[in-house]
């Protein structure tokens, strides 16, 4: 590309490029507007509302397990499973999988790669409104009838159970066409508009955990597509693929919807780790240790995270050669998962580690993973999971990972782009006071779980027997300083907002491009094109600027 | 464009170049990966229904085989026909608007248009008989001249698979129909002919699944 490079002169044409991308506040260029910081802000406070939602129905969940008696339930069971699944379907499709790619990696991932905007930033508005129609049909589904299935829709009960699970499942479809677009722009984002001399491995290690993520949303999402269409037919026209009665295999529904999801359940890690993997050289202010095997490594989890989807089904009657198989491949997922965890910890080794907020949460996300990924190779071995299938244990081993892992990188990225994206410092104490408080009740809600789980409490039931009452009693206090912190978390964070800005271009003194330019950044990026030259997390040397004609 | 191409308005800068592409060939070349990633999520989602097809086949060969003699051949011949000749007026309409002719890229694509709409004429046709005769998706099968129960699944991925064609076929018109409009107006030529392109990319891919379609469903013995 660098033979090519025409210079842009952003300079001769009317000053309002050189103002920062926030300066027209108006609600019109909010809702029409192309450029992807705006659109990253609107994902952001949309999945932010999402998690709150998601989490409402998360408490309530815990309020009703407080006590085992029936006289003193909150709400019936029928209610009970509509409030599961929808704090299930909220936080997957509405919360986790959009937040960290469509929220911080919009605004961020150009930025990177010294790119003015992303490949297709109309294909990014339409993203952002298909989002918000894919969450307004999920709501509509929620205020009309309800959906008491679980996340996952299994048939036969899903074509069976009244509500509204046809459109809860036509929103699943919606949101993953939003989806699918973000993925395909991050892709030509990343092959077509690098900035001169930004090489494949002069990326950030964000920018690759990003297209790793972005290769399993273009080619998983559309089976889902699928999947959700057939179940709508059978919903509505009785085709019976899926209905045993008339000749159907009810198994192959899971087949399919694994087939999506469990590549999807990378589409959630993958941009975690992708998020880790900035925060760490930066807070320690070290070179990143084995670039190429963390790069590399995301793309293998990417291409393995599509032969594994068998381990979900050890129970459903799949042949037990199928099952050796896939447990054996999902063993695999160990290996380049460990590899980073490896290379991110002999990052930090003598580095100048600073304890802020961005480190606490990428700290927390070491111990978290670390509990949630070796628990998942417990789930992956056939024995164990014969007598763990569909017990907290694996409520446990999932939330430690979608939760403590993904939600917490969220968090970590959250608080290290807050500056770059809003121009405002957050208050740094109040933040260390909610990410102990987050640590602490994230632990005391799911490390019961696994106790619970271990012992026999099957996930999903409404009530349970009387010598669970004390694990579930600490899980649900657990919940309430979870709560806590996210209320502090929320206080501050609204706060910095009502400053003027005061955010330093490069407040953790970070190498990549977004640190380079201003807080907020200008509404396109860089005054000139960025050329760059260093290598990425070159901490061992002075810092040479890649972005020139800043002030 | 339209928005931002006062900040591409620099002298010999084309009107077409979006402002974050250094240059034309860097937007062309964007707007194709595009495209060709789009297609590959095309596959993978049409794939779901080949999979669940075959596996279906294989559990109940005797129904499919009883399901497929209700098809009518000769339409679906002549229907992939039509389609192919559409991918050749296509290809002829895409190469017209590199060269510049204008004149030619609308009749060409006007030929796509009329094929395409036949394929939709005889489709019409072939739809209303099974309707007549009871043929459809599961519990609404209502035929009375016996053969396996599970001919109900047979159409059940008959209508789904070729009615989810078929929408892809309707969407397709309407974009030839819109980069028609816009090449009568004069907008393609040599220099940018990227919609054309791609949306003769797509039209291809829509032939190349009924060249799938065809033979799974009319031709299973």
């Amino acid at each position: 590309m660098a033979d090519t490079v025409a210079t842009p002169k952003a300079h001769g044409h009317g000053e309002h490029h050189d103002v920062d991308y926030l300066h027209d506040g108006s609600l019109l260029s909010w809702m029409t507007t192309v450029d992807h910081k705006k659109l990253g802000v609107m994902y952001l406070w949309s999945v932010l509302f999402m998690f709150f939602l998601g989490g409402v129905f998360a408490l309530l969940i815990r309020m009703e397990l407080f006590s085992s008696d029936p006289s003193k339930a909150m709400m019936d069971a029928q209610t009970y499973n509509k409030v599961f699944t929808l704090h299930g379907a909220i936080m997957v499709f509405l919360f986790i999988i959009p937040s960290i790619p469509a929220a911080l990696g919009n605004f961020v991932l150009p930025i990177m790669l010294g790119a003015k905007d992303v490949a297709f930033p109309r294909l990014n508005l339409a993203s952002f409104w298909v989002y918000v129609t894919g969450a307004l049909i999920a709501v509509t589904a929620m205020v009309t009838g309800g959906v008491d299935t679980g996340w996952t829709f299994y048939t036969p009960y899903s074509t069976t159970t009244d509500g509204s699970v046809a459109l809860m499942t036509f929103a699943a479809f919606v949101l993953g066409f939003s989806s699918i677009l973000t993925g395909v722009n991050f892709i030509a984002t990343v092959h077509k508009l690098r900035a001169p001399g930004m090489g494949w491995f002069k990326m950030p290690l964000f920018v690759w955990g990003m297209y790793a993520t972005a290769i399993i949303q273009v080619l998983a999402t559309p089976v889902l597509a699928i999947t959700l269409l057939l179940l709508i037919m059978e919903r509505t026209f009785g085709v019976g693929v899926f209905d045993p009665k008339l000749g159907g295999d009810p198994v192959l529904f899971q087949h399919f919807f694994w087939f999506y999801s469990h590549p999807a359940v990378y589409i959630m890690i993958l941009p975690g780790m992708a998020i880790i993997s900035e925060v760490i050289p930066t807070m320690s202010q070290k070179t990143f240790f084995g670039y190429k095997a963390t790069a590399f490594s995301s793309v293998a989890i990417a291409i393995v995270s599509f032969v594994v989807w068998g381990h979900h089904m050890f129970t459903s009657g799949q042949s037990q050669l199928a099952g050796a198989i896939f447990s054996f491949l999902t063993f695999l997922v160990g290996i380049p998962s460990a590899i980073k965890v490896f290379n991110w910890i002999t990052t930090m080794y003598k580095g100048s580690i600073s304890l802020e907020a961005p480190m606490l949460y990428a700290l927390m996300f070491l111990i978290l993973f670390g509990i949630g990924g070796l628990t998942g190779l417990f789930l992956g071995a056939m024995s164990v999971d014969i007598h763990l299938h569909d017990t907290y244990f694996v409520v446990a081993h999932f939330h430690y990972v979608m939760m403590g892992s993904t939600a917490i990188a969220f968090l970590a990225g959250l608080h290290y782009w807050w500056p770059k994206m809003f121009g405002r410092m957050y208050n740094e104490s109040a933040a260390r006071i909610a990410a102990v408080l987050v640590f602490i009740g994230f632990n005391t809600t799911f490390l019961p779980q696994f106790l619970l789980g271990s012992r026999g409490m099957p996930r999903r039931y409404y009530n349970y027997l009387p010598e669970f009452t004390f694990l579930h009693q600490v899980s649900t206090v657990g919940s309430w300083i979870l709560a806590l912190g996210f209320i502090i978390m929320a206080g501050y964070l609204f706060a910095s907002l009502r400053k003027k800005f005061d955010a330093p271009a490069n407040p953790w003194h970070g190498r990549s491009l977004e640190w380079q330019i201003a807080s907020p950044p200008i509404t396109h990026n860089f005054h000139e094109v960025p050329v760059v030259t260093a290598e990425p997390y070159d901490y061992y040397r002075p810092f040479e600027p890649s972005v020139k004609g800043h002030h | 464009m339209s928005s931002e191409s006062h900040v591409a308005g620099h002298g010999a800068e084309p009107s077409f170049r979006q402002h974050h592409f250094i240059n034309a060939e860097q937007q062309f070349d964007t707007s194709k990966l595009g495209m060709w990633l789009f297609l590959a999520t095309e596959i993978l989602m049409f794939g779901g229904l080949f999979v669940g097809y075959g596996l279906m086949q294989s559990v109940y060969p005797e129904a499919w085989v009883a399901g497929h003699h209700h098809l009518d051949r000769i339409m679906g011949a002549v229907n992939t026909v039509f389609l192919l000749c559409s991918s050749f007026t296509m290809v002829m309409a895409v190469h017209a608007a590199s060269q510049s002719e204008k004149a030619k890229t609308v009749r060409y694509l006007l030929g796509t248009l009329v094929f395409a709409a036949g394929f939709l004429v005889i489709k019409y046709f072939e739809y209303s008989h099974k309707f007549h005769d009871g043929l459809l998706p599961g519990t609404h099968f209502s035929y009375h001249g016996g053969g396996p129960p599970q001919q109900a699944m047979f159409f059940g991925f008959y209508f789904a698979m070729t009615g989810l064609h078929g929408f892809h076929v309707v969407v397709g018109m309407a974009l030839i129909t819109w980069i028609m409009l816009r090449a009568m107006r004069g907008e393609f030529s040599s220099a940018y002919y990227t919609p054309v392109d791609l949306v003769g990319l797509y039209w291809h891919l829509v032939d190349l699944i009924w060249i799938y379609l065809f033979p799974l469903l009319y031709l299973v013995s």
